[in-house]
C-alpha cells in the first residue's frame, strides 16, 4: 500500500453535510442540456434498461404479427415479402437490440453498486455507448416504417443478403445496425471490465466478487474476441455491396461459407453472453430467496469461465448441413455436449442451495424456478442438435425455433424478468406488486410453454423455418393455432408486466434500502441509490458482505478522505482489491452526445456514399476533440487535490 | 397430396439410423430431465418456509457441505457419462450414415433455383442424359447419389423421410446419398432461407419398384411428344415462337434455354411452380397469365394472351406427358 492510500482508508464517519456536498458533485445537470449531458452510471442504466425493453417490446409485437400470419395455413395477413422484414428484424431486435444490451444496461446499473464503486470507469464513455446504441436501433425501425427494412434473416446470410440477390439499402442498414450495436457492445465491455477491475471495494479480491458481477466480467471478456468476428464480416458485406469488393463473391474468388464462419464464430458465443448474464441474475436471486449464499462459489465461478472458453468451440454446429468434414464435425458434436457440463454444475449447485436453504417464494423466486423448467429443456434439446446426425434433420425446422426460445428466453429472459423484479425497488424506491407479479409469471410462464413447445413437434414434422405460409394440407394447422395462442398470452403478461412498472413506479410500497435482506453491497445503497451511491464507499471483509461480519479483522469498514467536491475515487488493485491510488472522474459533458450523433450521421450517410466515411470522419473528429479538451480550472483544482496530503 | 414429410417416418436406411439416434437420444435425455427437475421439486417442497426478515444462515460457508457437496459432485459425474454415451452413440451413427453401400449408384444431380429445382438423371451414355423438374423418381432399394449444386443463392435439399438435409451452396459441390425401401412418394422442401418464395420451393421423391423406374425413366428420354391436333400445333407454335422458349426448354422442339423448368413432360408432373399448386389446366392457365398472384415475386413474367392463345397454348401444355 502506498502511502497516500493507506490515508484514504480510514474509520472516521464522514462528515455533517458531505451528503449534501456529495450529491451536488455526483448528480446530473439539470435541464434539456443537463439531461442530454447525463453521465451518472444509473442515469445512463435507467436509460439504457427502458430503452431495451421498448425494442424488447417492439421485437415482441413482430413476433405476434408472425404468430397470427401463421396462425392458420395459406394465410394472407402479410405477404412474402413483409413476413421475411418481419421476421428479420425480429432476430435482429432480439439480438443486437435487446439481449445482449439489456444485460450490459442492467450491468451498467448494477455493477458500480455491487462492487461498492460511484461511478463506472469510463462514465462518459458509458454515456455515448448508450447513445450510440439508441440511435443505431431507432435507425433500423425507422427503415423498416419506411419499408426498407433487411429482408435476408438477422444472420444475413450471403449471397442472398450480398449484392446480387440483396438490391436496394435493406441490407446495408442491417450491416450498420451490426457496426453500432458493435461499436456500443464493444464500449461497455470495455468499461464493465475495466470498472471490475480497478474500481472494486477494497477488500473484495477475486473470491469476494458476487457471482452476478463475475458473470457479467467474464461476458465483457467473450464480447470483446466475439464481437470483432461479426464486426468484420459486416464490414466486408457492406463493402462487397457498397464498393464492389468480392469477399463473398465466389465468381471471383471469394467464399459463401466464409461469412457464415465469421457470422458464428461470433453468433454462438453470443448465445453464450446473453445466457451467462441470466446465471448471474440466477445466483444472486437464488442467495437471497433461500437465504444462504450459493453453494459451491468456486465450482459457480469456474463453471462460468468454462462456458465461455468451449463456447468459442461450438460454432460450427451451426453449419453441419454444409461442406465441413466430418471429423471437424465430430469435433464439434464433442464441444456442444462438454458445454453441458458447466451449465449442469451450476443447476446442480442451485439446486443444493434451495435444499439446503429456507426458500422465501417471492415473484423474483418464481421467474428463477421457470428457468429450471425451460433451460433444462432447452439445453437437452441443445444436446440433440449437438449431435450432426439429429441436427441434419431437425436444423433450420421449427425444432431449432423452440430449441433457441426455451434456451434463450428460459436461461436469459426469465431471469432477466426476475431481476427486475427484484432490483426494482433498488432502482425506484418502490416494490412492484406480487400479486401482479405472480399473474406475471404465470401467464408468460404457461403461455411460454403453450407458444414453444409445440414447435418441437412442428419441426420434426416437416415445417421449415422463415416459412411466411404453409399449405394446408401439410397438417401443421391445429399446432400453429396452438402455438399462436401461446404468443397471445405472453402478450399478455407483458402487458400485466408494463402495468405493474407503470403503477408501482408511482403508488407501490415505499421500499426499504434492503427489502429482501440480501447481502450484495448493492443493498446498501439507498433505494433509490443516491447520486454518489455511497455516502461512505465501503470496505470488504467477506463474500457476503451485508449477511457476515468482517474477516479481515482489524479492517476499516469505509472509505474516507475522498475529495467531496470533485468526483474522487480510489482505485483498487485489480487482483486482491487493495487500495491502489485516487482517481478523478470527469464532469458531465455534451460531447459524449454530440459525438453520437456525428458518429450516427457517419454511419447512416456511408449507406448512400462510401465518401461519408471520409467527410465523416472529420465530422466526429470535432466533437470527439472537445470531449477530451481539457480545462485550465479543472485541471488546476485536480492538481491542487493531488498535492493535498 | 398425399405425399408426407416427417422425420420419424423414416422410408430408407439413412432417416432410420437418424430416427434410432433420435429415439435413444430423447429417452437419455428424458432420464437426464426427470430426477433433475424432481430434485427441484423435492427441495422446495421439504425446505423450511422463510421471509426476507429471516436471518441468512452464513455458518454454511464456515463448514464445509460434505453431503451436498458429495451429491451435486456424483450428479455432475452422472451427467459427463450420459454425455459421453451420447456422443459415442452420435458418432456411430454419423459414422453409419457415411457407410452406406453405394454399388450400383443411380447418379441424379439436383441444382438449386429461386425457386424450383433442376433435376438432371446422369447417364455414361450422353444420350441417356434427361432433366426434368420439382419431381425426382427413384428406384426402390437401389442407393441414390445426389449431387447438389446451385446457381443463385444457399438452398438446403431435405426430404426427412429418407434422410437430413444438406445445403446446395453457390460454388461448391455436396453430395448426398439416400435410398429409399419403400415405395411411395416423399416430399421435401427447400430448407435454407432464401429469399421471398422458400415457403413454396418444394419437390418430391418417389421410390418406383425398379421395373416402374426402368419404365417412367424410357418415357422420360423420350422427346416431347408431337401435337396432332390444330389447337396443340397453334399452342407449340406460340411456345416456340414467343418469350417461353427464352427461359423454358422442351426436348424435340426448337426450345431448350434453362432459365426456368424443363417442361418435355410437363403434363405428367403432380404440381406447378414447385409444389405451389395442383397441375389442372385451370392452374396452368392462371399461372401463365399472372404468375406473380400464385407466387408473389416468382421470376417468371406475366402473359396476357388473348383467350384462344391462351387456351391453345395450355391444351399443348397438356399433351405434353
Amino acid at each position: 500500500m502506498t502511502r497516500r492510500s493507506q490515508a484514504s482508508v480510514k474509520r472516521t464517519a464522514p462528515a455533517a453535510g458531505a451528503a449534501a456536498l456529495l450529491e451536488q458533485t455526483w448528480r446530473d445537470p439539470p435541464g434539456l442540456v443537463g439531461w442530454l449531458s447525463a453521465i451518472n452510471h444509473k442515469s445512463i442504466g435507467r436509460r439504457f434498461i427502458v430503452s431495451a425493453f421498448g425494442f424488447f417490446v417492439a421485437g415482441g409485437l413482430l413476433a405476434a404479427t408472425m404468430r397470427l400470419q401463421l396462425a392458420r395455413p395459406d394465410n394472407h395477413l402479410v405477404g412474402p415479402d413483409l413476413y421475411n422484414q418481419i421476421f428479420t428484424l425480429h432476430g435482429t431486435t432480439m439480438m443486437f437490440l435487446f439481449a445482449v444490451p439489456v444485460m450490459q444496461a442492467m450491468a451498467v446499473y448494477l455493477v458500480p453498486l455491487m462492487i461498492g464503486a460511484r461511478s463506472t470507469a469510463f462514465p462518459r464513455m458509458t454515456a455515448y455507448a448508450f447513445w450510440m446504441y439508441l440511435f443505431g436501433g431507432l435507425m433500423i425501425f425507422a427503415a423498416f416504417l419506411l419499408g426498407m427494412g433487411p429482408d435476408a434473416g438477422w444472420f444475413s446470410y450471403v449471397p442472398l443478403a450480398g449484392p446480387d440477390y440483396g438490391p436496394g439499402k435493406r441490407n446495408d442498414f442491417w450491416a450498420q445496425l451490426i457496426t453500432f450495436t458493435e461499436v456500443s457492445g464493444l464500449l461497455i465491455s470495455i468499461d464493465i471490465i475495466t470498472t471490475v477491475l480497478r474500481l472494486r471495494a477494497p477488500g473484495m479480491t477475486f473470491a469476494r466478487i458476487p457471482l452476478f458481477v463475475w458473470a457479467m466480467l467474464v461476458t465483457a471478456f467473450m464480447i470483446i474476441f466475439a464481437m470483432p468476428a461479426v464486426m468484420l464480416g459486416s464490414t466486408m458485406l457492406i463493402m462487397d455491396r457498397l464498393v464492389s469488393t468480392h469477399f463473398f463473391n465466389y465468381a471471383e474468388g471469394g467464399d459463401v461459407l466464409l461469412w457464415q464462419h465469421l457470422f458464428w464464430f461470433f453468433g454462438h458465443p453470443e448465445v453464450y453472453f446473453i445466457f451467462i448474464p441470466g446465471l448471474g441474475f440466477m445466483s444472486a436471486i437464488i442467495a437471497t430467496f433461500a437465504r444462504r449464499p450459493v453453494f459451491g462459489y468456486p465450482a459457480m465461478v469456474m463453471s462460468i469461465m468454462a462456458t465461455s472458453f468451449l463456447a468459442f468451440g461450438l460454432w460450427v454446429h451451426h453449419m453441419f448441413a454444409t461442406n465441413v468434414p466430418e471429423l471437424g464435425k465430430a469435433f464439434f458434436t464433442a464441444m456442444s455436449m462438454m458445454i453441458a457440463v458447466p451449465t449442469a454444475t451450476q443447476i446442480f449447485c442451485w439446486i443444493a442451495t434451495l435444499a439446503t436453504g429456507r426458500v422465501n417464494f417471492r415473484t423474483p423466486l418464481l421467474f428463477v424456478l421457470g428457468f429450471f423448467f425451460i433451460l433444462v429443456i432447452g439445453g437437452l434439446t441443445g444436446l440433440m442438435l449437438g449431435s450432426v446426425p439429429i441436427d441434419l434433420q431437425v436444423h433450420d425446422t421449427y425444432f431449432v425455433v423452440a430449441h433457441l426460445h426455451y434456451v434463450l428466453i428460459g436461461g436469459a429472459v426469465f431471469p432477466l424478468f426476475g431481476a427486475w423484479y427484484y432490483w426494482f425497488p433498488k432502482i425506484t424506491g418502490r416494490m412492484m406488486d406480487e400479486r401482479l407479479g405472480k399473474w406475471n409469471f404465470w401467464l408468460f410462464f404457461a403461455g411460454f410453454n403453450v407458444a414453444f413447445y409445440p414447435m418441437h413437434h412442428l419441426g420434426l414434422a416437416g415445417m421449415p423455418r422463415r416459412v411466411y405460409t404453409y399449405p394446408a394440407d401439410m397438417g401443421w394447422g391445429p399446432l400453429n393455432l396452438l402455438s399462436t395462442v401461446g404468443a397471445v398470452t405472453i402478450a399478455v403478461s407483458v402487458l400485466l408486466f408494463i402495468v405493474n412498472a407503470v403503477r408501482s413506479r408511482r403508488h407501490g410500497a415505499i421500499a426499504t434500502d434492503n427489502p429482501w435482506g440480501a447481502s450484495s453491497l448493492e443493498w446498501a445503497a439507498a433505494s433509490p441509490p443516491a447520486a454518489y451511491n455511497f455516502l461512505a464507499p465501503p470496505v470488504v471483509g467477506g463474500r457476503e458482505p451485508l449477511w457476515e461480519a468482517s474477516k479481515d479483522v482489524g479492517a476499516p469498514t469505509y472509505v474516507t478522505g475522498l475529495a467531496l467536491d470533485v468526483r474522487e475515487a480510489l482505485a483498487t488493485t485489480p487482483l486482491d482489491a487493495r487500495p491502489d491510488h485516487r482517481y478523478i472522474f470527469p464532469q458531465p459533458s455534451i460531447w459524449p452526445f454530440v459525438s453520437a450523433v456525428a458518429t450516427t450521421i457517419m454511419f447512416i450517410a456511408s449507406i448512400f456514399s462510401p465518401w461519408a466515411i471520409v467527410w465523416g470522419s472529420l465530422l466526429v473528429a470535432v466533437p470527439v476533440t472537445a470531449w477530451f479538451w481539457p480545462k485550465r480550472a479543472e485541471t488546476e483544482k485536480h492538481l491542487a487535490l493531488e498535492k493535498r496530503p | 397430396m398425399n405425399a408426407i414429410q416427417n422425420a420419424l417416418q423414416s422410408a430408407g436406411p439413412q432417416a432410420a439410423q437418424i430416427e434410432q439416434l433420435w429415439w435413444l437420444t430423447l429417452a437419455v435425455c428424458a432420464i437426464a430431465f426427470v430426477p433433475t427437475l424432481g430434485a427441484l421439486l423435492w427441495s422446495l417442497w421439504r425446505a423450511p418456509r422463510a421471509t426476507e426478515a429471516t436471518p441468512a444462515d452464513t455458518a454454511i460457508v464456515s463448514q464445509p457441505e460434505r453431503r451436498t457437496r458429495s451429491v451435486v459432485v456424483s450428479a455432475v459425474v452422472i451427467s459427463g457419462i450420459g454425455l459421453a454415451f451420447l456422443l459415442l452413440a452420435s458418432v456411430r451413427t454419423d459414422h453409419a450414415l457415411a457407410q452406406l453401400p453405394l454399388e450400383d449408384a443411380l447418379n441424379i444431380q439436383v441444382t438449386g433455383h429461386r425457386w424450383w429445382w433442376d433435376i438432371q438423371y446422369d447417364d455414361p451414355d450422353p444420350s441417356k442424359i434427361f432433366s426434368t423438374a420439382n419431381e425426382i423418381y427413384i428406384p426402390v432399394g437401389r442407393p441414390v447419389v445426389i449431387t447438389l449444386l446451385s446457381d443463385d443463392v444457399i438452398h438446403s435439399l431435405w426430404v426427412p423421410n429418407l434422410h437430413g438435409k444438406k445445403d446446395l451452396i453457390p460454388g461448391q459441390t455436396a453430395t448426398m446419398q439416400i435410398r429409399a425401401d419403400k415405395a411411395g412418394t416423399y416430399r421435401g422442401q427447400c430448407a435454407e432461407f432464401c429469399g421471398l418464395q422458400h415457403a413454396f420451393m418444394a419437390f418430391t421423391v418417389t421410390a418406383l419398384p425398379a421395373a416402374d423406374f426402368d419404365a417412367w425413366r424410357a418415357a422420360q428420354l423420350e422427346p416431347a411428344a408431337q401435337p396432332t391436333d390444330e389447337k396443340a400445333k397453334r399452342g407449340e407454335q406460340l411456345f416456340t415462337s414467343g418469350s417461353c422458349m427464352m427461359c423454358h426448354a422442351i426436348q424435340g422442339t426448337t426450345a431448350n434455354a434453362r432459365m426456368a423448368p424443363n417442361l418435355t413432360h410437363v403434363a405428367s408432373r403432380r404440381t406447378l411452380a414447385a409444389g405451389t399448386v395442383a397441375n389442372t389446366p385451370q392452374n396452368l392457365a392462371a399461372w401463365i397469365t399472372d404468375p406473380q398472384k400464385i407466387k408473389p415475386g416468382v421470376n417468371m413474367p406475366a402473359h396476357h394472351l388473348p383467350g384462344g392463345d391462351l387456351d391453345a397454348l395450355v391444351t399443348y401444355l397438356g399433351t405434353l406427358k
